[in-house]
């Protein structure tokens, strides 16, 4: 056969033909697919909001305000809320309103640090035991059993009791068994993912152990990581605040959401209105993260579509 | 089955060794002693005599041996803190106080949990589901302690209606109990609706439907009884906090129990007491746990305890 193409078979398409194969659809990121259906959980927008509102005035109020969140005026002692003092003032005459944001600040620092090192221990070591799996996999997991069934109450009061009452060894005890959950979920997701092809595919080319864990294996497994971390917040922001509301938590000197509940509690029976705010204050703030987890946990749900 | 069994217990020895062990070295690293709470100077001579009745002049390793067989032997030894009263002793009067109250508790949240879980699943009522959805999202994501200072402040302070402090009369006993449960109700409520749901539209229902079986004893015979498993599964380890009390529960309503009991012991530096506690509360967690897969091994022969 000697037939040579030449530039004469070739025609131009027509106009109109050009555009047939464009898809309308935009396309979209894995991360923006999720964010475009979290935007319809009107809850979760709601959470989001609430939390974002938080976050801002707790870091701005304290240092707006004219009143610090120590500085004290007897003689306006447990006034009620009024516009020079929205929330009303304590015992010492402290604004509660600073003081409560102040107290988010403490608060909702140490729980999303706690969730991050909970976050990246439990995905080190979840994935490092899914991963290779065998008798590495059953000794890992079994330490994790016996950490797990130590009473939380004694190792925490130990950890305080040991390294004082200071923001990092609040953070130790909240992390000391927290990302347990983390690590069991990263390991069930990893020892399922494993066996995709994908995984064997980055194997075939090539790719290092570290590298098909990170950038094959946790990438994939991200949305129900991401829903626990969610959970992991407010589990931190009651932790502390109940340690610090009991008395053995933070030192007395550092206002955080527990404290200030503790706080309020001699004048529970004459003032209740006071301890009113530190209670909404912390619930709402849960009660939003945990809408927020559910909407994120939809929205990362790809095969319910 | 016997096997499996044995197995789990062995390796409940084995984590209850290392909670000893842990917990015994812990103790000891925490500065302090616990004949220095009330910063009064002990003469030399009265310290030294004290130690040596207690034993804590020889040096740690030495008192771990004696103590892990003492353990053995079922000896938990005579409280620090509390002139000459065995632990033992100190265990039989405070456990009943928070096992009557976390009995209670349990079979509140189990029984609440389960009809409002039912309920909300089968329901062709829109706004019974949907009150019963804000109670549990705000029982699972509201700290109970807050939720019983609102109760506290409302029912206690505000109308009255019962007793803030203590368990002198049987009123006494709501307030603590619903502390306890709003967490467990709720969660319980959820995992009921959810499997329940699954369950009903299965084949075996429809099934049973059509046999004639009433209505009523679908749901319970063959829905409930399928439909329980993760309530069982989280019932165990539940049963086991319960029982063992709540330190903020037992702080808010002054109640005299272990969870107090604990904190205390720790930071009177009462050694011997904290020990026994520990002992008591992680044996606990890990009997009930084996306990609760039994029992869904026996609910859902499906499930095979010893894979």
């Amino acid at each position: 056969m000697s037939e040579r193409i030449t530039n004469e078979m070739f025609e131009l398409l027509p106009e109109n033909e050009k555009n047939s194969e464009f898809i309308a659809m935009e396309s979209k990121t894995f991360l923006k697919d999720a964010w475009s259906r979290y935007k319809k959980n009107k809850l979760a927008m709601v959470g989001l909001a609430f939390l974002a509102v938080m976050v801002v005035l707790s870091i701005a109020v304290p240092m707006l305000s004219k009143y610090g969140f120590e500085s004290q005026n007897i003689e306006i002692k447990n006034a009620l809320p009024s516009l020079e003092h929205p929330f009303g003032t304590d015992k010492l005459g402290r604004d509660i309103f600073v003081r409560v944001m102040y107290g988010g600040r403490i608060s909702l620092a140490i729980a999303f640090s706690s969730a991050f090192i909970c976050l990246i221990i439990g995905i080190l070591y979840g994935g490092v035991a899914g991963y290779v799996g065998g008798k590495v996999d059953m000794i890992m997991m079994r330490f994790v059993d016996i950490l797990d069934s130590v009473p939380t109450l004694l190792y925490v009061i130990l950890i305080l009791m040991i390294f004082g009452n200071t923001i990092p060894a609040m953070l130790l005890a909240i992390c000391f068994t927290s990302w347990i959950g983390m690590a069991r979920q990263v390991r069930q997701q990893v020892r399922s993912i494993k066996e995709m092809e994908y995984a064997l595919a980055a194997t075939v080319i090539g790719a290092s152990h570290t590298r098909i864990l990170l950038k094959h294996l946790v990438v994939n497994a991200i949305g129900p990581i991401i829903v626990n971390l969610t959970t992991m917040v407010p589990s931190a922001i009651f932790t502390e605040s109940f340690l610090s509301f009991v008395g053995i938590g933070l030192d007395p000197s550092i206002p955080s959401w527990g404290k200030l509940a503790n706080d309020c509690r001699d004048l529970f029976f004459t003032f209740p209105i006071q301890i009113v705010w530190v209670i909404a204050a912390i619930s709402l703030t849960c009660l939003s993260l945990n809408f927020i987890g559910d909407g994120i946990g939809e929205a990362f749900q790809t095969k319910k579509r | 089955m016997l096997k499996y069994i044995g197995k789990r217990l062995l390796l409940g020895i084995f984590t209850m060794f290392v909670l000893i062990t842990v917990v015994f070295f812990g103790m000891k690293a925490m500065p302090g002693s616990p004949f220095s709470r009330d910063n009064k100077a002990i003469p030399a001579e009265t310290l030294r005599a004290l130690e040596e009745k207690y034993g804590l002049d020889k040096p740690v390793t030495e008192q771990y041996v004696v103590y892990l067989k003492n353990v053995v032997r079922g000896d938990f030894g005579i409280s620090i803190s509390k002139k000459g009263q065995q632990v033992s002793e100190i265990i039989k009067l405070r456990m009943p106080v928070t096992a009557k109250l976390g009995i209670m508790a349990f079979v509140f949240s189990v029984v609440m949990g389960i009809v409002l879980g039912v309920l909300s699943a089968l329901t062709k009522k829109q706004w019974v589901n949907s009150v019963i959805t804000v109670f549990t999202t705000i029982g699972v994501s509201v700290p109970g302690f807050l939720l019983s200072l609102l109760m506290m402040v409302l029912l206690a302070v505000k109308l009255k209606l019962l007793p803030v402090v203590g368990l002198n009369t049987p009123q006494s006993y709501i307030m603590p109990v619903l502390a306890l449960s709003f967490s467990p109700v709720s969660s319980i409520t959820r995992l009921t609706r959810s499997s329940l749901r699954d369950v009903m539209s299965s084949d075996y229902i429809t099934l049973a439907r059509s046999k004639g079986t009433k209505e009523f004893w679908v749901v319970v015979k063959h829905g409930l009884k399928n439909a329980l498993l993760p309530v069982v599964t989280y019932a165990g380890p539940l049963f086991a906090g319960m029982i063992t009390g709540s330190l903020t529960t037992e702080t808010l309503f002054s109640i005299p129990g272990i969870g107090k009991e604990f904190t205390n012991s720790i930071s009177n530096r009462d050694y011997t007491l904290t020990m026994g506690l520990t002992i008591l509360l992680g044996a606990l967690v890990i009997v009930m746990a084996l306990v609760s897969d039994l029992v869904a091994a026996m609910i859902d022969p499906r499930i095979k305890v010893d894979k």
